[in-house]
C-alpha cells in the first residue's frame, strides 16, 4: 500500500498537518489500514525532500501544515492513472505454503486446505455481516468503507474458490496415481476419493 | 431418546444414509450430527457428491436415514407414517429449490396458499396468510401475478414465501440462487437472512462461498462426513487486524 501517494492525494484536497492526514485517511478507508503517526511524519519528510510537498508553516496551534507542489500534483495524477502493481503478501504466503506442502512427504495437504478454508470462510462471514450492517445504516459517509468491504469480500471469495480448486486437483491426482503412489497426499484424500465420483451431484 | 433444548428446530443424530447394497453400496452420509436452533442460519458446503442434498432430503423427511434419528421440533420423523410425515412437512418444513417448483397456472398468492389449503385451511384464511408471507419477502404487490409475469428473482421470493407460510419454522434451501444472476441471488440471501433473524431455522445447501457467508455457521461436508464448521466471529475490526491490513 502506498502511504506516500495516499497522503499526497489528501494534500491535493487541501493543506493539512500530520495528525489531520492520519484521521482523514482512516475516515475515508473505514479505518481498515490504521496509520502510525510516526509513519505519517517520516513520509511527509521524504515528500518534502523530493519536492512533492512544502511546509506552509504553523497553523497557530503549533501544527506544521503541509501543502502539495506542482510536482506533487503530477505524481498524484500518475498514481491514479497507473494500475496497482500486483503483489499480495498474505495470498502469496498461502500459495507458497501449499506449494511446499504438496512436495513434502508426510504433510496432510487436505487438512491445511480445510483449515485455511474454514478461516477464510469465517472472514467472509464477518465481512458480509459488516457489509449488511453498514448497508442497513444507510449513511452516505459509508460509501468508501463499502468499497473496501466489497474488495475484501471478493478477495476472500476468490481465495475459497482457489482452495476448492486445489483440493479438487489433489483428489484427481490421488485417483490417477492410485493408492500405492499417493504418498504426497494424506491418507484421507486417497481413501475418500472414490465416492466423489461414485455419487454424482444430485 | 434425544435430549433437545427448547429452541432446537432440527436435530440430526448419528445419521447415516447408504444407497445400494454390498460391493456397490455408496455411503452418502456417515454418522452426521447436526442441530439447528430457531433463528439460526446454517450453510452446508462441500464438493459435488459430498452428501449435501442427501442431508437436506433427510432433514425435511423427503428421505429416511439408513441409521440414526431425525427430529423436527422434537418430533422423531422415524415414528411417523407417510401421512403424518406429509402433514409435518406441510406444517413445519418449507423447501426452496433451485428451479423454484412453482405452479405456473396459479398466481403468486395461490402458490403460497397451496400448502395451507392442502392441509385443510379455508381459502380466505389461507390467502390472508399467503399475503402476509409475500409481505415478509418484500413482494406484496405481486400477489396476483402469474409466474410468467415475474422475474426469476421474484419467483424465488414467492418460493421462499411458500416455504415460510403458516407456522413453519424450518426452511430448507437447496442451491436457491443457482438459476439467478449474482445481484438477484444476493436479494434471495437477504430474504433468507431476514427469515432467520425473524426466528426461522434455515439450512442452506450451496457451493458458493459468498452465499454461505450470510450464514451464522458454515458446515463443511466431505464424503458424507462433517469435517469442519466455521462460525462468524462478528468482529470485523479484529479480523482486519489479523489479515494484516
Amino acid at each position: 500500500m502506498s502511504i506516500r501517494h495516499s497522503l499526497l492525494a489528501l494534500l491535493q484536497d487541501q493543506p493539512r498537518y500530520g495528525y489531520q492526514l492520519r484521521v482523514e485517511f482512516e475516515n475515508r478507508t473505514g479505518a481498515t489500514w490504521p496509520l502510525n503517526i510516526g509513519q505519517v511524519y517520516t513520509t511527509l519528510d521524504r515528500l518534502e525532500r523530493d519536492g512533492l510537498v512544502t511546509k506552509e508553516g504553523d497553523d497557530g496551534d503549533g501544527h506544521v501544515v503541509y501543502s502539495i507542489t506542482g510536482a506533487g500534483k503530477a505524481e498524484v495524477k500518475n498514481w491514479f492513472a497507473a494500475p496497482v502493481e500486483r503483489n499480495n503478501p498474505p495470498r502469496n504466503e498461502l500459495a507458497i505454503k501449499l506449494a511446499l506442502a504438496v512436495t513434502l512427504p508426510g504433510v496432510d495437504v487436505q487438512a491445511i486446505i480445510q483449515a485455511q478454508r474454514a478461516a477464510s470462510m469465517r472472514a467472509l462471514q464477518d465481512y458480509t455481516k459488516a457489509r449488511r450492517d453498514t448497508t442497513a445504516s444507510q449513511r452516505s459517509a459509508d460509501t468508501a468503507w463499502l468499497l473496501v468491504l466489497d474488495s475484501l469480500i471478493f478477495q476472500t471469495e476468490a481465495e475459497v474458490r482457489w482452495l476448492d480448486l486445489c483440493e479438487a486437483r489433489m483428489v484427481q491426482q490421488a485417483q490417477s496415481a492410485g493408492p500405492g503412489q499417493a504418498r504426497k497426499t494424506s491418507n484421507g484424500v486417497t481413501e475418500d476419493a472414490a465416492p466423489l465420483n461414485a455419487d454424482s451431484r444430485r | 431418546m434425544s435430549v433437545q433444548g427448547p429452541q432446537q428446530v432440527l436435530e440430526l443424530a448419528k445419521v447415516s444414509r447408504t444407497f445400494g447394497e454390498g460391493a456397490t453400496a455408496v455411503a452418502a452420509l456417515r454418522d452426521v450430527d447436526l442441530t439447528i436452533d430457531a433463528g439460526e442460519f446454517v450453510a452446508v458446503m462441500g464438493p459435488s457428491g459430498s452428501g449435501k442434498s442427501s442431508l437436506l432430503a433427510l432433514a425435511g423427511g423427503l428421505d429416511r436415514p439408513t441409521s440414526g434419528g431425525v427430529f423436527v421440533e422434537s418430533t422423531p420423523l422415524a415414528g411417523l407414517g407417510l401421512n403424518d410425515l406429509a402433514r409435518l412437512r406441510r406444517r413445519a418444513v418449507g423447501y426452496v429449490f433451485q428451479d423454484f417448483n412453482l405452479v405456473p397456472t396459479l398466481t403468486a398468492a395461490e402458490n403460497v396458499a397451496l400448502p395451507l389449503e392442502l392441509d385443510g385451511t379455508a381459502w380466505k384464511r389461507a390467502r390472508r396468510r399467503a399475503l402476509d408471507a409475500l409481505r415478509q419477502v418484500g413482494i406484496p404487490e405481486l400477489a396476483d401475478r402469474f409466474m410468467d409475469q415475474m422475474s426469476g428473482g421474484q419467483q424465488q421470493r414467492v418460493a421462499i414465501a411458500r416455504a415460510v407460510v403458516g407456522q413453519r419454522r424450518l426452511i430448507l434451501a437447496d442451491e436457491p440462487t443457482g438459476a439467478l444472476d449474482s445481484t438477484t441471488g444476493q436479494g434471495v440471501m437477504e430474504v433468507l437472512r431476514a427469515r432467520a433473524d425473524a426466528g426461522a431455522a434455515v439450512m442452506l445447501v450451496t457451493h458458493e462461498a459468498r452465499h454461505a457467508a450470510w450464514a451464522d455457521r458454515v458446515v463443511f461436508l466431505r464424503d458424507g462426513r462433517i469435517v469442519d464448521q466455521a462460525a462468524a466471529m462478528h468482529d470485523p475490526a479484529m479480523l482486519l487486524a489479523q489479515a494484516g491490513l
